[in-house]
C-alpha cells in the first residue's frame, strides 16, 4: 500500500502543481510502439504529435518514449511519463490496454487515450479509426485494375482488425468483378521488410497482380516495382515514392485532427472519457491520391464510393452478405453493427481458404 | 611502439577493474555521443544513472529495478554455468518463452479454480519446459554432434511463433472480443506473481533470482560439480582424464540454463507481463548473455551486472522523454557497455609494453 499512498500523494502534488501553473504549458505524453522512423504506424502517430505541437505552440509540450515493449515495460513507461507531470497521455498500441487501465488506476487527475482497445475508464478513452472504409476503396480498384482475377493480400496476425479489411475490400472487389479470386498470406509481423517481400514475391509467383497489404513497410512495392505490371497501395502512410505505379492508392492514418481535439479539452477542462471511432467522414482515415496508372472512369468510381462512405449514405457492411460457411448474415439492405465489426471472426462468403487459430 | 605481450596468468586486478573501467569509459564516449545530439551529457548521464536511485520518484523507480534485473540474473546464472564449462546456451530467449507458455498454460486449464498448490506448479512446469526446449540443442548435440550455438538460437524464432499462435489460437482470452491476448493472470489470485510486499518490486522471481546467486556461488567454490564446470572449460582433456563426463556435461549445463529461463519467463508472465500475447518476450534472454559476461561469469558479479543492466534501461526511458534522446542513442550507450568491456578484457590476459628497440 505504501507504493499506492507514494503514487497518490505524488499525482495529488502534481495535480495541485499544473492546477497551480494553469497558464502553464499542458503536457502531452505519447507511448509509441515502433521506431518513429517507421514509416508506418508510428511514424503517423509521430506526425500527428508534431501536428499538436505545431497547432498549440508554447501553450503545449509534448513528449514520447519510442519502441516500447507491450506489457511490464509499458507500465513503467506510462507511469514515469505521469510521474512526469504529463496532464495527458496516449497510448497508441492495443497491447497497451492492460497497461494503461493499471496506471490510470494510480493516477485519476491524469486522462490517457489508448489506440484500438476496448477498456475504458474515467480518465481512459479510447480511439480507433475505421480503416475498413478505406479498404472498400481499395477493393474497389484492385477488383478494376486487375486482369488475372487474382488479388494477393498481405496479412499481418489474423485478428477482428485484419479480417475486417480483408471481407470489406473483397466485397467491393467481387462487386466489380465477378470473377476476382483473393489470395492470403500471413506474414505473422507488423512490419519486417524481409518477410513482407517474401510474401509479395509468393504472390506475384500465384499469378496475383494487384496486392493488399495490412502491414507497415514499402517492401512489397519494391517488390511489386521491380516484378512489374504489379498494382499495390499505400499502408498507414502514403507511401508516395512508389506512384504513379505500383502504388495506385493508399490508406492514410489522419490521428492530428482528433489529437487537436483531445488536447483542446484538457486545456479547456472539458475531457470525457468516450469511445471514438471515426473513418472517412471525420477525417481520421484518408484515401491517397489515386494517380494516373488508374483509368479515369474507375478512378471517378472509386471517389464515388469514398464520398458516399464520408457522408454515411453507405456503409461497406451492406446486405445480402452471407458468411463463408453459407450461412445468412446480413439481409437485403441491412448493414454491420460496430460489435459484429469489432469483433469480427469470419470471412465473408467467396474468399478461399480458413482464418488461421 | 608497443607490443601486446600474452600473461603468463589472467591478471587479477584486470578482471575485476575490466568492467570498472569499462563503464567509465562507456560514460565518456556515450556522453560525447549525447552531446552530438544536442543533449547536455552530464545530465544525461545523471539521468541514467542517479535518478532512477535518488532521485525525486525513486520510490518508484528503485522497486522497478528488481522487477527488471531479476529476470536478467536468474537466466544470466544459468547461463554462466554452460559458458564456463565452454557450453553456449546462446538460446535463452527461447527457452524463457516456452517455460512462460507451459506454466501460463497450465493456469488457464485449470482457470478460474482457486488451488493453493497451483503457483508452485507452475513453476516446476515452467522449469520443466525451459530445461526440455534447452535439452533439444544438448541432445542434438551429444548425439549427432551439431553445434549448440546455431541450434538453440534457431530455437527461439521456433519458440516466437508458438507464442503467436499461442496468443491467436489455443491461449487466447475467450472474452477478449476476439483479440489476441491471453486472460490476464494478475487477475487471477492463485496463479497471480504478486509483489510479496506491495511498493517493493519484490516477487518471487526476484527471491528466485538471489537463491540462485548463492546456489550457484556455493555450486562454484564449494562442490565438486562446480570444479568439474571450470576444468571443463580451461582444459577439456585434463577434465575428460579426470573423469568428467563430456555428455552429461552437455545436458547438465543446457538443462538447468534452460529450466531458470523458464522459470524466468514463468514469474514474468505471471507477474509483472499478465499475459500470453505476440510480443510477450522483450530479449531478456539475450540480454542476460551480456550480464553474464560484464558479472565475469561470477555469481555476485552477475547480480551487480543485472542491476547495472536494469539501471541503464530505466534510466534510458527517463531520458527519452524527458530529455528527447531517441532510442536508438540508448541502445548504443548499452552496446558501448559490451563492447569496452570486451575491448577491456584485453588487459586481463595481455599486457601492453613498450617494443623494444630493434636491434640494427
Amino acid at each position: 500500500m505504501k507504493l499506492m499512498q507514494h503514487l497518490a500523494t505524488a499525482a495529488l502534488a502534481l495535480g495541485v502543481a499544473t492546477g497551480a501553473m494553469a497558464a502553464d504549458k499542458t503536457k502531452v505524453g505519447f507511448i509509441y510502439v515502433g521506431p518513429i522512423g517507421d514509416g508506418g504506424w508510428t511514424h503517423e502517430h509521430n506526425t500527428a504529435r508534431l501536428a499538436v505541437e505545431e497547432h498549440f505552440g508554447d501553450q503545449v509540450e509534448t513528449t514520447f518514449v519510442e519502441s516500447v515493449p507491450e506489457g511490464a515495460d509499458a507500465e513503467r513507461a506510462i507511469t514515469q511519463m505521469a510521474l512526469g507531470g504529463a496532464d495527458l497521455i496516449f497510448t497508441t498500441s492495443f497491447g497497451y490496454m492492460d497497461p494503461t487501465i493499471n496506471v490510470a488506476a494510480k493516477f485519476p487527475n491524469v486522462k490517457f487515450e489508448h489506440a484500438t482497445g476496448y477498456k475504458r475508464a474515467d480518465n481512459v478513452s479510447t480511439y480507433s479509426a475505421r480503416f475498413y472504409e478505406g479498404r472498400a476503396v481499395e477493393g474497389l480498384l484492385a477488383g478494376k485494375m486487375t486482369k488475372s482475377n487474382i488479388i494477393g493480400y498481405i496479412g499481418s496476425f489474423p485478428i477482428p482488425e485484419v479480417i475486417r479489411g480483408i471481407n470489406s475490400a473483397y466485397i467491393q472487389a467481387k462487386k466489380v468483378n465477378p470473377d476476382v479470386q483473393f489470395k492470403i498470406v500471413w506474414a505473422y509481423t507488423w512490419f519486417d521488410p524481409a518477410k513482407e517481400a517474401d510474401a509479395a514475391k509468393v504472390l506475384i509467383e500465384q499469378g496475383a497482380d494487384v496486392i493488399l497489404q495490412h502491414t507497415d513497410s514499402t517492401a512489397p512495392q519494391a517488390a511489386a516495382q521491380e516484378k512489374g505490371n504489379v498494382f499495390t497501395f499505400g499502408q498507414a502512410s502514403d507511401m508516395i515514392e512508389y506512384a504513379p505505379a505500383p502504388r495506385i492508392s493508399s490508406i492514410i492514418d489522419n490521428w492530428g485532427p482528433y489529437y487537436i481535439e483531445r488536447t483542446q479539452a484538457i486545456i479547456d477542462g472539458t475531457w470525457t472519457s468516450t469511445d471514438t471511432w471515426a473513418g472517412i467522414g471525420a477525417g481520421m482515415v484518408g484515401i491517397g491520391e489515386i494517380t494516373d496508372a488508374v483509368p479515369a472512369d474507375v478512378k471517378e468510381a472509386a471517389l464515388a464510393l469514398k464520398d458516399s462512405i464520408a457522408s454515411g449514405a453507405y456503409h461497406p457492411f451492406t446486405g445480402p452478405l452471407n458468411k463463408q460457411d453459407g450461412s445468412a448474415w446480413l439481409a437485403e439492405g441491412e448493414t454491420a453493427d460496430d460489435g459484429t465489426l469489432a469483433g469480427m471472426n469470419f470471412y465473408v462468403e467467396g474468399i478461399e481458404g480458413s482464418i488461421p487459430q | 611502439m608497443f607490443k601486446i605481450e600474452k600473461r603468463p596468468t589472467p591478471s587479477a586486478k584486470w578482471n575485476w577493474g575490466a568492467p570498472i573501467v569499462a563503464v567509465v569509459l562507456t560514460m565518456i564516449f556515450g556522453g560525447a555521443l549525447f552531446a552530438v545530439l544536442n543533449v547536455n551529457p552530464f545530465l544525461a548521464i545523471e539521468k541514467i544513472f542517479y535518478e532512477p536511485l535518488f532521485g525525486e520518484y525513486s520510490f518508484y523507480y528503485r522497486p522497478q529495478l528488481l522487477v527488471k534485473a531479476g529476470p536478467l540474473i536468474l537466466i544470466a546464472i544459468g547461463l554462466s554455468l554452460g559458458f564456463r564449462a565452454g557450453i553456449w546456451n546462446i538460446g535463452a530467449e527461447g527457452q524463457y518463452i516456452i517455460g512462460a507458455l507451459c506454466a501460463a498454460g497450465l493456469a488457464l486449464a485449470v482457470y478460474p479454480m482457486e488451488l493453493p498448490i497451483l503457483f508452485p506448479l507452475m513453476v516446476i512446469a515452467g522449469a520443466i519446459g525451459g530445461a526440455l526446449w534447452g535439452l533439444i540443442p544438448a541432445f542434438l548435440k551429444t548425439r549427432f554432434g551439431t553445434n549448440e550455438i546455431l541450434v538453440s538460437l534457431m530455437l527461439v524464432y521456433v519458440a516466437e511463433q508458438l507464442l503467436a499462435s499461442m496468443a491467436l489460437g489455443l491461449m487466447k482470452n475467450p472474452e477478449g472480443m476476439g483479440f489476441p491476448g491471453s486472460r490476464n493472470l494478475q487477475q487471477y489470485p492463485s496463479a497471480n506473481n504478486a509483489e510479496l510486499i506491495a511498493g517493493t518490486g519484490m516477487h518471487w522471481g526476484v527471491v528466485a533470482a538471489l537463491i540462485s546467486v548463492i546456489f550457484a556461488y556455493v555450486v562454484l567454490s564449494r562442490h565438486m560439480f562446480g570444479f568439474h564446470l571450470r576444468m571443463s572449460g580451461l582444459a577439456p582433456r585434463a577434465a575428460k582424464f579426470a573423469g568428467v563426463n563430456p555428455t552429461r556435461m552437455v545436458l547438465i549445463c543446457m538443462g538447468i540454463s534452460g529450466a531458470l529461463a523458464g522459470m524466468a519467463g514463468m514469474f514474468e508472465i505471471s507477474g509483472p507481463a499478465g499475459q500470453v500475447s505476440i510480443d510477450f518476450n522483450v530479449g531478456y534472454g539475450f540480454t542476460a548473455i551480456i550480464v553474464a559476461f560484464l558479472g565475469r561469469l561470477n555469481p555476485v558479479g552477475i547480480l551487480l551486472a543485472g542491476l547495472l543492466m536494469a539501471l541503464t534501461y530505466i534510466g534510458g526511458e527517463i531520458t527519452q522523454s524527458q530529455m528527447g534522446l531517441p532510442l536508438a542513442a540508448i541502445q548504443v550507450f548499452q552496446g558501448m557497455l559490451l563492447f569496452f568491456l570486451l575491448a577491456m578484457d584485453l588487459l586481463t590476459n595481455y599486457r601492453i609494453r613498450p617494443a623494444a628497440k630493434e636491434a640494427v
